[in-house]
């Protein structure tokens, strides 16, 4: 089952597909803005930079939870492209996640502090939606094997349109997009001076930075899987997500955590329970 | 050019400026000035600064916290003095509690000069504050830890004698 | 015939070493009868899991039921006269009625119905029990000898209170045999007879410092579990009146959902107070007042595992029926709230109870359901937990003797203080909530188990917040732990050796069982749920793999520590501008010194206990009365 050449080509290719999305994001939100913008290889010399400059810790514990951090966001992604089970996936990205935390906590300042309890809030928030997200997926294409939704003749999109729309919901978490960019956030944003990532200077500021653009890549493959029944159709519409997440990202002011949790919430559990409960009748009951 | 030069980020600091050269230096985002078209970026944050810009002169409210932001930027690091009052303390310099420019403090590596320093100034200060952020990198010289050996030493005993 | 002899040690060797304990008075003595036959029980339990390797299940007659039952029905009378003196002492009216329904009830039985009651095999043995004997044999007896440093402390910090450690020793011993005996009696009666002396247990073991709140806590404990008690008279007599002499759980499980559903339920209530699931959740928390051994052993990995035993038991009558799926739902509603209130509690062993309830309540749960799938997650659930939540109990008790306190926000910088016990906690917490350790493992075979169901949708959801809320608890105490501060000193000092030896041993448990995780699955777990259903779950061999990768990463990467770094430029947390001292004090405004102080999230306004508690409380108990109609309607018209 697991497709181990996907899961190198992931390895190799993520981070340059997914810096070159970050560096197209900055491009269109400064067009947005009425500006020039940096150019679209910016990231890579941010990055670059970041591993010219001088390693700065409050403690050298952080720079281990850094590493772990960059190496089980990697060993998501590639299980995922891989071919893994979906529900293994989430729940190693949890991990990824939970180590970033730790880095955060591990320092001791109050910035990363606040910013580590904040993105333990987010993770509160989007869990559920997108656990709900793998058993619909699972409900719609009888697997929870991401190679046989991704290859499924199921429209999925069409089964989970409810679901579709929640897990795009907590993906503006996921990427750290405003409104909910209140743990950390990109580009020129700024709360809590940096939230957890704060305390993390030069070379494994880099690492947290190639990181995101690992989780990215897999979140994007992971709006894919909505339409795998036609690779055209699907590209596409990952293309137009992403889009339309800049598009929020520009057009909304940052939100109180508090809002933010209810509202993930309040969706997973509409949209969740309402999606679900129609696929469960529809099919008597039993999936 | 490595990519040093292409990514400054900058932290910006106001010391006791009358706020006339910081409203130029958020001119400089907007997109009239758009400075993220060099790739700079206020990150509001000494750990992942590159450039230290300050505005205003020092005096014995921001001297610990110059001293402190300056220490805490990783090396290679540039300050750039944005301003006559940064500069040399401006019209501020006889004042009872001014010490001058920032350079009293802190080694200054760039000087803006203007009242208030102009958009176009500032940048063409930063650019030049490039050149000297590289060959910091390429001598692989570390900025030493500056400490304040102006700072009153009465005024430091009565702030630990103070009530907890 | 050897088989049973282990058997009927494994009951009695216990209770002999609870009496020589009562009699020694000994420091060294002891020490050295908790050691021997805290090794002895650990050996024969394995040996057990050897000598039974792949028989299947096992039943045995050679214990004469005739007198056994008379003895044990004198004793039970013996113990209700004890709890009735207790309760009219003390003038609990509650447990006084409470006990004379039951003895009334059992003096009933005893006299009309004894003689018709006929049991041909009293003593059983089959994998489930197998791991049971293990929990019991292996956690029970490290947590006893973990108590003999904790209580020498306890008693030296505590000069104010009687040392009655004879009798402490004495009774946690009496309780392991109790729980022995649970797990290897096929007769219902016996069942019953050693659910009440748990009951007893742990009702002495919560007073045992005989403060006023303590002797509260254990009588509240005392009637919520006599309540259950009187559930399961109920069962019964329900079956000796209509169940054609029915006593085994053997025949009890095979005589068809007609005549099981009304006693399994019965029974199962009783369970659901043993487990405190809501609404019986507030006596768990309140043994925690008790010395931490006591809470470790009896409410988090032994005792409370009783009460979801008999229920894993009975899984097989719940499966598909109205009443199992009521259950489940109080489970799956249990583990929603308590996870929730869990994220609100500041002392780490209301957390750990709290947590307790809630993972006990997915138990439940995955029980209700009763799929094989569910069943297999039941398991997994039950040992993994055991494991890593006696490690968490007992390393707070080591902390809280270092630290005098039980807050997690003085747990700050714990790495730092006392990094080797620092090092277990973090186990334990990963154990609880991170991938790839059991309890994740667990999680996941339960959300398989309940997408097959009909209508586990409403399970999946449930278990999806539920899990999201535990990250969010285990995870901020875990960054409470790690945070390495500055100005802290090494006060670790020298751990208790008796203490140590639990500790490791549990830490080792918690990453062996997470390793040889697919072996316990095949040799065990599905062997029995082959027997009993007909169907194995498992996991495919892909994914075993990739979490086995998974956690030698985990574990290869602390060692990367070891490897030589060039130093790297310290600076000081960012504060804004200021500078701080060494051990974080800064000046603020007017020159006032003060001192950084980080606290936890506790959110109490979303998840304080005194908002999800009535309402956790008010809807299990509607659940209850509904499933109890629900059950009695469908035994009128069937």
């Amino acid at each position: 089952m697991i497709n181990i050449v996907w899961g190198i080509v992931f390895v190799l290719l993520a981070p340059v597909i997914g810096g070159l999305v970050a560096g197209i994001d900055r491009k269109i939100t400064a067009r947005m803005q009425g500006r020039v913008g940096p150019s679209i290889l910016q990231p890579f010399y941010d990055v670059g930079k970041l591993f010219e400059k001088e390693q700065a810790v409050v403690n050298e514990t952080q720079i281990f939870y850094a590493i772990c951090y960059f190496i089980f966001m990697i060993f998501t992604g590639a299980l995922f492209f891989a071919s893994g089970d979906l529900l293994l996936v989430v729940f190693a990205l949890t991990l990824a996640q939970i180590f970033l935390v730790l880095g955060a906590f591990s320092a001791n300042s109050p910035y990363s502090y606040v910013g580590a309890e904040r993105e333990l809030l987010q993770i509160m928030a989007y869990e559920p939606m997108v656990i709900i997200t793998a058993v619909g997926m699972y409900v719609a294409t009888k697997s929870f094997n991401v190679g046989d939704i991704a290859t499924t003749t199921v429209p999925i999109v069409l089964l989970l349109p409810g679901i579709f729309l929640g897990f795009l919901y907590v993906l503006t978490i996921k990427l750290r997009k405003s409104p909910f960019d209140i743990s950390t956030s990109h580009h020129a944003h700024q709360e809590i001076v940096k939230g957890v990532t704060t305390e993390f200077s030069g070379p494994s500021l880099g690492l947290i930075e190639i990181t995101h653009w690992y989780e990215t890549i897999f979140l994007l493959g992971f709006v894919y899987l909505f339409f795998g029944f036609n690779p055209l159709i699907g590209v596409v519409a990952v293309i137009i997500v992403y889009l339309l997440e800049i598009l929020i990202d520009n057009t909304n002011a940052r939100v109180k955590w508090q809002l933010a949790v209810k509202s993930s919430w309040l969706i997973a559990i509409i949209v969740g329970v309402v999606n679900l409960a129609a696929l469960y009748f529809l099919a008597g009951g039993v999936p | 050019m490595t990519y040093l030069a292409k990514s400054p980020w900058i932290i910006h600091y106001d010391a006791s400026s009358c706020n006339g050269c910081d409203i130029e230096i958020l001119a400089c985002l907007t997109p009239m000035y758009d400075v993220e078209r060099f790739g700079i970026i206020n990150t509001g944050n000494p750990k992942h600064a590159d450039i230290f810009v300050v505005t205003g002169s020092v005096n014995e409210q921001n001297r610990e916290v110059i001293l402190n932001i300056y220490n805490q930027m990783p090396d290679p690091k540039v300050a750039v003095a944005v301003g006559i009052c940064a500069t040399s303390g401006g019209v501020f310099r006889e004042c009872y509690n001014v010490a001058g420019g920032i350079d009293k403090l802190i080694p200054v590596d760039v000087y803006v000069m203007g009242c208030a320093a102009r958009p176009e100034s500032i940048i063409d200060g930063i650019v030049t504050a490039l050149g000297i952020l590289e060959k910091k990198r390429s001598e692989g010289a570390s900025a030493p830890v500056v400490t304040d050996h102006h700072m009153n030493k009465e005024h430091h005993k009565h702030a630990e004698g103070g009530v907890q | 015939m050897q088989l049973a002899q282990l058997l009927i040690f494994l009951i009695l060797f216990p209770l002999i070493a609870a009496f020589f304990l009562f009699l020694a008075k000994k420091d060294l003595e002891r020490a050295w009868i908790v050691k021997l036959s805290a090794l002895a029980i650990a050996i024969v339990s394995v040996y057990l899991l050897i000598s039974t390797y792949n028989m299947g299940g096992l039943l045995f007659s050679v214990v004469p039921a005739e007198p056994t039952g008379i003895i044990m029905f004198f004793l039970e009378m013996l113990i209700a006269l004890a709890i009735l003196y207790l309760g009219i002492v003390h003038k609990k009216w509650l447990v006084v009625g409470l006990i004379l329904i039951q003895s009334v009830m059992m003096l009933w039985f005893e006299l009309v119905y004894a003689h018709s009651v006929e049991v041909s095999s009293n003593l059983f043995i089959d994998e489930f029990s197998n791991i049971m004997a293990l929990i019991i044999g292996i956690i029970g007896s490290l947590i006893c000898v973990y108590s003999l440093g904790y209580m020498k402390f306890f008693h030296e910090s505590h000069p104010e209170m009687k040392d009655r450690r004879p009798w402490f020793f004495a009774i946690m011993f009496v309780f392991i045999a109790a729980m022995f005996g649970l797990v290897f009696s096929n007769n219902i009666l016996w069942v019953y007879f050693f659910w009440e002396v748990t009951t007893l247990c742990s009702f002495l073991l919560i007073g045992y410092t005989k403060t006023e709140e303590a002797t509260t806590n254990a009588f509240n404990a005392l009637w919520m579990n006599l309540l259950g008690g009187v559930a399961f008279a109920g069962a019964i007599i329900y079956l000796a009146m209509f169940g054609n002499g029915i006593m085994g759980l053997d025949t009890l499980l095979t005589s068809g959902k007609v005549i099981a559903l009304i006693p399994a339920a019965l029974i199962g209530f009783a369970g659901l107070t043993k487990a405190a699931q809501l609404p019986f959740s507030s006596w768990l928390v309140g043994a925690m007042v008790a010395p931490t051994p006591v809470s470790a052993l009896l409410h988090s990995s032994t005792m409370v595992k009783a009460g979801v035993y008999i229920l894993v038991r009975l899984a097989p009558i719940f499966q598909a029926t109205f009443t199992g799926y009521l259950l489940a739902m109080i489970g799956a509603l249990t583990f929603l709230i308590a996870s929730g209130i869990a994220i609100s509690q500041s002392n780490a062993k209301r957390v750990l109870a709290y947590s307790t309830i809630a993972n006990l309540g997915l138990v439940v749960a995955c029980a209700g359901i009763g799929t094989y799938e569910a069943i297999w997650a039941a398991i997994l659930l039950i040992v993994f937990h055991a494991i890593s939540k006696s490690l968490l109990f007992l390393s707070v008790g080591t902390v809280e003797h270092r630290i005098r306190s039980r807050e997690i926000d003085d747990m700050n910088g714990l790495i730092v203080r006392m990094p080797k016990i620092a090092a277990m906690m973090v186990i334990g917490i990963a154990g609880m909530f991170l991938a790839p350790f059991g309890m994740l493992i667990s999680k996941w075979a339960a959300i398989r188990a309940f997408v097959d169901v009909p209508y586990g949708f409403v399970f999946i959801i449930i278990l999806a917040f539920g899990s999201a809320m535990t990250l969010f608890f285990w995870a901020k105490w875990m960054g409470k732990i790690i945070t390495v501060t500055s100005d802290s000193k090494n006060i670790e000092g020298e751990v208790d050796h008796s203490e140590w030896t639990a500790l490791t041993s549990l830490a080792g448990l918690s990453l062996i069982t997470t390793l040889v995780f697919p072996l316990l699955s095949t040799k065990l777990l599905e062997p029995f749920l082959m027997e009993n259903y007909g169907h194995v779950a498992q996991l495919s061999q892909d994914n075993i793999i990739i979490m086995i990768m998974m956690l030698l990463l985990l574990v290869i990467m602390p060692l990367s520590i070891l490897i030589p770094q060039r130093k790297d430029k310290h600076v000081q947390a960012y504060m804004g501008g200021r500078t701080t001292t060494h051990d974080m004090w800064f000046s603020g405004s007017l020159g006032v010194q003060k001192k950084t102080v980080l606290s936890n999230y506790y959110l109490h306004e979303y998840f304080g206990e005194a908002k999800l508690r009535p309402a956790g409380i008010w809807i299990c108990t509607a659940l209850i009365c509904i499933m109890f109609a629900a059950t009695a309607l469908r035994g009128v018209f069937l």
